[in-house]
């Protein structure tokens, strides 16, 4: 069988979370994968994170080089290609790092690839059986993938139960990148600007979506969110329309949030909006499509039209008040 | 500067609940509502306002069946030059490798600064412009959300990461970058604008004219293949409520005062 490697990213020292995925997803493909870790990075937060890995991986690949000092995927998809074996089955997270390094990876290693992987059903030969999601989560493909020649696959995050046994007390091997000039340097990070309402310390939330279809429409759900006492935060189409604040936004290239109440309204629940939902608060969806995705994690669903159904909500509300 | 600009038509979810056919192996596409999938339309305008800013042309380029034609020419309507159909049997079951290995070869057809993509269309995978970039060998960033073009060699793009932070790169031309949403405001296109371009000629090339072979493209070369379509079911899912509006207003203000949704 071919080797496995799980690329792990990190931050202040700390590996993410995905590192404990990645082992129960590599075992869903092969019960026998012995998978081996890699991490890029450069000084003390570096050797940090490889030591915190050999709890978990029975060997941490470490490269060490000013030039991986961030995160850049145009040097890190450099470094891989330089001591990836060909055939090997690589496993990362399918998130704003893996979409820039990834795709091409899988070019440059003549490799198989798949995004976004939420299961695995094991391995027929050198196929690779897996679940993935289409069309916003709205229906799910099994998909074969032929990893005789190797395999990048990207992993939904949160997905995978972590992996918590902790018993591998691997070694850390020092690699070299090799020749890692790239055509892109990174230069900073800009961080989000903090606006008007800090909706990551709201208790009530009332979040509205892309059917919401008007900037006008949006007068109902602040007079809803008045009447509960809410914020209102929203998902990204309607920051993309300019209608709220970038700070209103819920999702992972938004806030995470975490309320004890969220009231989603015209969302169709997206991975990317409700990984932004943390603490686990009672999620209420109104949404017109009763197979609208957020329907299978929310606690409790309506199907109405929120257009009519937000007014006469807000009425009782106030009514009852 | 010569921008390209790679566009897929795709079914409009906002506009149809996607069902799956009766036996799993495709949804049910009669009825569907097509449209250019949303990312594209951010990248084209960009491609646009790239142009307006110091000349050049825009092409627009799609592999599909001649239905994505229309896509094609609404681009064209909002201000794109140029279209460009790729389309052949051959390229039919073709996965993102597969996609990425047409658009190549079309684009050594040409000679392009720029090559735009969305950052990703219906089927998610955010695969086919870094698989692209890598094939042709040029630099490549995803998820961008602003580029800044006042140096003729480079171009400053940010980068959209985690928690909305924005990551500054410089990137050397000719170079690939995935276009997300939010980084302009997409201008409208009427009737009108359409009718403007309807009989401008759109040429299409085959896999003949590209120079592919079967065994590149299409679902024979294809690594990924798609077995079936599915409704997962998953947890206990929520518990709907039922009855009149009123009756689920009642409800609805019950479970909020239980659960201090109304302060
Ligand atoms: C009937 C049918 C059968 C299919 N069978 C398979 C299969 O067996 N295996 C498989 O892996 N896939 C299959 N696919 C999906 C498929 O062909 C590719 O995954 C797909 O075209 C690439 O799209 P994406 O959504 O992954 O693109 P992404 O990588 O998510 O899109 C990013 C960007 O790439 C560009 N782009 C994507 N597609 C095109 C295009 N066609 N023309 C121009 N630019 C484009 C756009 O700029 C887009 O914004 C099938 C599709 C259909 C409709
Ligand atoms: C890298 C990346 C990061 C992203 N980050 C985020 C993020 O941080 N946050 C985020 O939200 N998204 C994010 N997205 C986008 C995400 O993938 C989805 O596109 C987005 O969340 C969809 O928003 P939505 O649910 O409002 O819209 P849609 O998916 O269009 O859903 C609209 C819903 O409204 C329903 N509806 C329509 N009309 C009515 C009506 N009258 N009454 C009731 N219901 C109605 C529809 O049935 C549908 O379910 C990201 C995407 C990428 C690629």
């Amino acid at each position: 069988m071919a080797q496995f490697f799980a690329y792990i990213s990190h931050g202040d020292g700390v590996a993410d979370d995905a590192a404990l995925e990645m082992i129960t997803a590599a075992k869903k493909i092969d019960p026998s994968a012995s998978v081996t870790a890699i991490v890029t990075g450069s000084g003390p937060d570096l050797d940090k994170v490889a030591n915190e890995l050999t709890a978990s991986y029975p060997e941490v690949w470490k490269f060490n080089n000013d030039a991986l000092a961030y995160p850049n995927a145009e040097v890190i998809r450099k470094a891989l290609v330089n001591n990836l074996p060909a055939d090997c089955i690589l496993l990362t997270t399918h998130d704003t790092l893996g979409m820039d390094l990834a795709p091409g990876l899988s070019i440059k290693l003549d490799s198989a690839y798949v995004a976004d992987v939420v299961d695995f059903e094991g391995l027929e030969g050198s196929d690779i059986k897996l679940v993935r999601q289409e069309f916003s989560g709205q229906v799910s493909t099994h998909v074969k993938c032929d990893a005789g020649n190797g395999a990048v696959l990207t992993l939904r995050p949160g997905v995978f139960p972590a992996d918590e046994s902790k018993s591998a007390s691997g070694n850390v091997v020092d690699k070299d990148a090799g020749d890692v000039s790239t055509k892109r340097k990174y230069l900073e990070v800009v961080v989000a600007e903090v606006g008007d309402v800090d909706i990551t310390k709201s208790e009530i939330l009332v979040s509205v979506g892309r059917g919401i279809e008007d900037q006008d429409n949006l007068e109902i759900v602040h007079e809803l969110a008045e009447a509960m006492g809410a914020d209102v935060s929203c998902s990204r189409p309607i920051v993309d329309a300019k209608w709220l604040e970038k700070s209103r936004q819920v999702g992972t290239s938004g806030l995470t949030v975490k309320p004890k109440v969220y009231l989603a309204v015209g969302i169709s629940g997206s991975f990317q909006h409700m990984g932004g939902i943390k603490g686990n608060p009672f999620v209420i969806a109104i949404n017109k499509n009763p197979k609208a995705p957020i329907f299978q994690v929310a606690d409790v669903g309506v199907t109405e039209d929120i257009l009519e159904f937000i007014p006469e909500l807000t009425e009782a509300i106030n009514e009852a008040k | 500067m010569e921008i390209l600009v790679c566009v897929k038509r795709v079914p409009d979810t906002s506009e149809n609940e996607i069902e799956v056919s009766k036996d799993g192996a495709d949804i049910e596409r009669d009825d569907l509502v097509y449209s250019v999938n949303e990312w594209d339309n951010y990248a084209v305008e960009e491609a646009i306002q790239i142009k307006d800013k110091i000349g050049g042309s825009v092409t627009v380029i799609t592999v599909g069946d001649e239905e994505a034609e229309e896509v094609l020419r609404r681009e064209m309507a909002m201000g794109a030059d140029n279209g460009i159909l790729l389309d052949d049997e051959a390229f039919e079951g073709s996965d993102g490798k597969g996609i990425a290995t047409i658009l190549k070869a079309a684009v050594e057809k040409g000679k392009y600064d720029l090559i735009l993509t969305g950052a990703q269309a219906d089927d998610g995978a955010a695969q086919v412009g870094g698989m692209l970039a890598a094939m042709l060998d040029m630099p490549y960033a995803s998820l961008v959300n602003s580029v800044d073009v006042s140096d003729a060699k480079k171009l400053k793009v940010g980068r959209e990461i985690e928690g909305g932070n924005q990551e500054m790169n410089e990137i050397e031309l000719p170079c690939v970058l995935s276009i997300q949403t939010g980084i302009n405001e997409p201008r409208y296109v009427g009737i009108r604008g359409i009718r403007k371009v309807a009989s401008v000629e759109i040429p299409t090339y085959t896999a003949s004219d590209l120079g592919l072979g079967a065994d590149a493209v299409g679902a024979g070369a294809a690594k990924v293949k798609r077995l079936d379509y599915f409704v997962p079911e998953l947890g206990e899912g929520a518990e709907m409520l039922e009855g009149s509006t009123e009756e689920k207003v009642a409800k609805l203000i019950e479970l909020l005062k239980a659960k201090g949704g109304i302060k």
